[in-house]
């Protein structure tokens, strides 16, 4: 059966391309999620309380950090792609690390950019309603961005000895 | 590992897709819910010994220069002003709505529409006017053929038309036919409408799912049991018979089943609060009116409906708030016109019998 050997003769820039793929593009899923989740609400909230416009930006820059996280590891790791001449194994390791942490980063980002963008549509709507509760609900904000954090961290441990030689 | 993310996360009206279609009308509700007048509101209103004073105090809250060009001030030109503005907001929100928000808009505006046609219905069996009929519709409950509606001259037209033109077929289907438009008190006529459109409206609620049907899911059942009391409490010494007032209690809420076989062969109010007894929110009620001799069953219904309703707000994420905040304003409504014919009677010693929201 063809299947069986399907994983082995893979190559391994099939996996690092699409792991700064995935790097890049579900990170940017994610930040875009939060963007309209926080944007909508902030502009139906902002038409009766329109003192909330600026300050509450500062939500959807925290959900803009979470592609920028994604950009980041996506040009970290595709520094690592060199064309070689032969594969080794070191290759076939850096294959997949560069996937798997591409994979990481991006579901990390994914669930925090969902995370900051429901707190900040929380946020937006108390603030219109009650000024006091801003600074509050922004630190919920901070510890949700920080999971974005997490991902980006692990990936770079990842990869930090793959290179294609 | 992905599917499980498609299940739970992007289900309809789930946190994370609600803001796509239905995000900006939450927050604009939520901003109209902020201008509701709170208690220093009130208590400014109280205070008022004129009715120019009332709106003065008025144009300093949310409701603005709303009575700028009127030259001389009735509570019932404030109600109808107050009334216009909310039916305003409502307007602007539906026009914006797109479904399901929308269908959950109209079903709400169902119930107006019972109450419209009932009118025009009672109008026509009595051959009034058309059009001064009309004028007394609620806005909320307008639909395009109400016009040809109050053309028809008699019963049997109009059922035809109504089947017709309105979305209120399947209540009029199900439960009347054209000999009984006839016969039936208009109090029944209302009340089984009524009653079919409750049924529609939670099952509908029920199949938006999530925390919409959970919310409207509570606030439809407090309706449901608070008509079946109040039905069954109106009927004592009239010739309502039992079997016909057991039609007309809906079949949701709290009470469903056993409270309403109860209820159906109470006799006295004394049966009926021991029907809702082991109902505790209820019985609550029953033991505040027993307690105040002030307050009617009324008001302590009216309280109740305003805690629920402020309830729905805590949540975010669901189509709840656009009812409470009907509810809500209507109350408030009501509060304004009691303190304006408080003051326009000078009968200071009862103003503070309104019930305060926020």
């Amino acid at each position: 059966m063809f299947l069986l050997n399907i994983l082995d003769d893979t190559d391994p820039y099939f996996w690092a391309f699409i792991g700064v793929g995935l790097a890049i593009g579900v990170s940017v899923a994610g930040a875009a999620w939060g963007i309209f989740i926080t944007g909508t609400s902030l502009l139906g909230a902002a038409v009766k309380a329109p003192r909330i416009r600026s300050k509450n930006l500062i939500s959807i820059i925290f959900c803009e950090a979470v592609a920028i996280y994604g950009i980041i590891m996506a040009i970290i790791m595709q520094t690592k792609l060199n064309e070689v001449s032969e594969l080794v194994l070191d290759d076939y390791y850096a294959g997949y690390s560069i996937f798997w942490a591409g994979m990481t980063v991006g579901l990390a980002n994914l669930a925090c950019g969902v995370c900051v963008g429901i707190c900040g549509s929380g946020c937006a709507l108390a603030d219109a309603q009650d000024g006091s509760l801003f600074v509050k609900m922004l630190i919920i904000e901070i510890f949700g961005s920080a999971l974005g954090l997490f991902g980006v961290i692990i990936g770079i441990i990842m990869t930090s000895n793959a290179n294609f030689d | 590992m992905d599917w499980l993310l498609r299940l739970w996360v992007l289900q309809p009206g789930s946190m994370a897709t609600f803001n796509v279609d239905d995000g900006y009308l939450e927050g604009l509700c939520r901003g109209y819910r902020s201008g509701i007048l709170k208690t220093t509101d009130y208590a400014n209103l109280t205070q008022c010994d004129i009715l120019d004073d009332m709106k003065l105090h008025l144009a300093q809250t949310d409701y603005g220069d709303f009575l700028a060009n009127e030259s001389k001030l009735t509570p019932t030109l404030i109600a109808e002003k107050c009334r216009e503005k909310l039916i305003n907001e409502f307007f602007h929100l539906r026009a914006h709505a797109v479904e399901p928000l929308a269908t959950f808009l109209d079903y709400i505006t169902y119930g107006y529409m019972i109450d419209n046609i009932v009118l025009l219905i009672t109008g026509t069996l009595h051959e009034r006017d058309t059009s001064e009929l009309i004028e007394k519709c609620h806005p909320l409950g307008m639909f395009d053929a109400m016009a040809t509606l109050s053309m028809s001259h008699n019963v049997s037209d109009l059922y035809h038309s109504v089947l017709v033109d309105t979305p209120l077929a399947p209540y009029f289907v199900n439960c009347l036919s054209e000999e009984d438009l006839d016969e039936m008190n208009i109090e029944l006529i209302r009340n089984t409408l009524f009653k079919a459109y409750l049924e529609d409206f939670y099952h509908y609620c029920q199949t938006l799912g999530g925390t919409t049907a959970e919310v409207m899911g509570d606030l439809l059942k407090f309706e449901a049991d608070r008509r079946s009391i109040t039905i069954t409490i109106n009927s004592f010494g009239t010739e309502l018979t039992k079997d016909d007032r057991e039609k007309l209690y809906p079949e949701i809420g709290f009470l469903y089943p056993e409270g309403i076989a109860r209820l159906a062969k109470a006799e006295d109010i004394e049966q009926v609060r021991g029907a809702i007894d082991y109902c505790g929110a209820y019985r609550n009620l029953f033991q505040e009116t027993s307690f105040n001799a002030d307050k009617s069953l009324e008001d302590a219904f009216f309280e109740y409906e305003v805690e629920l309703n402020k309830l729905a707000f805590e949540q975010q994420f669901h189509y709840g708030i656009y009812y409470s905040y009907l509810k809500l304003k209507e109350q408030e409504i009501r509060n304004i016109v009691w303190i304006s014919e408080c003051v326009a009677q000078n009968m200071k010693s009862q103003i503070n019998q309104y019930i305060p929201i926020f």
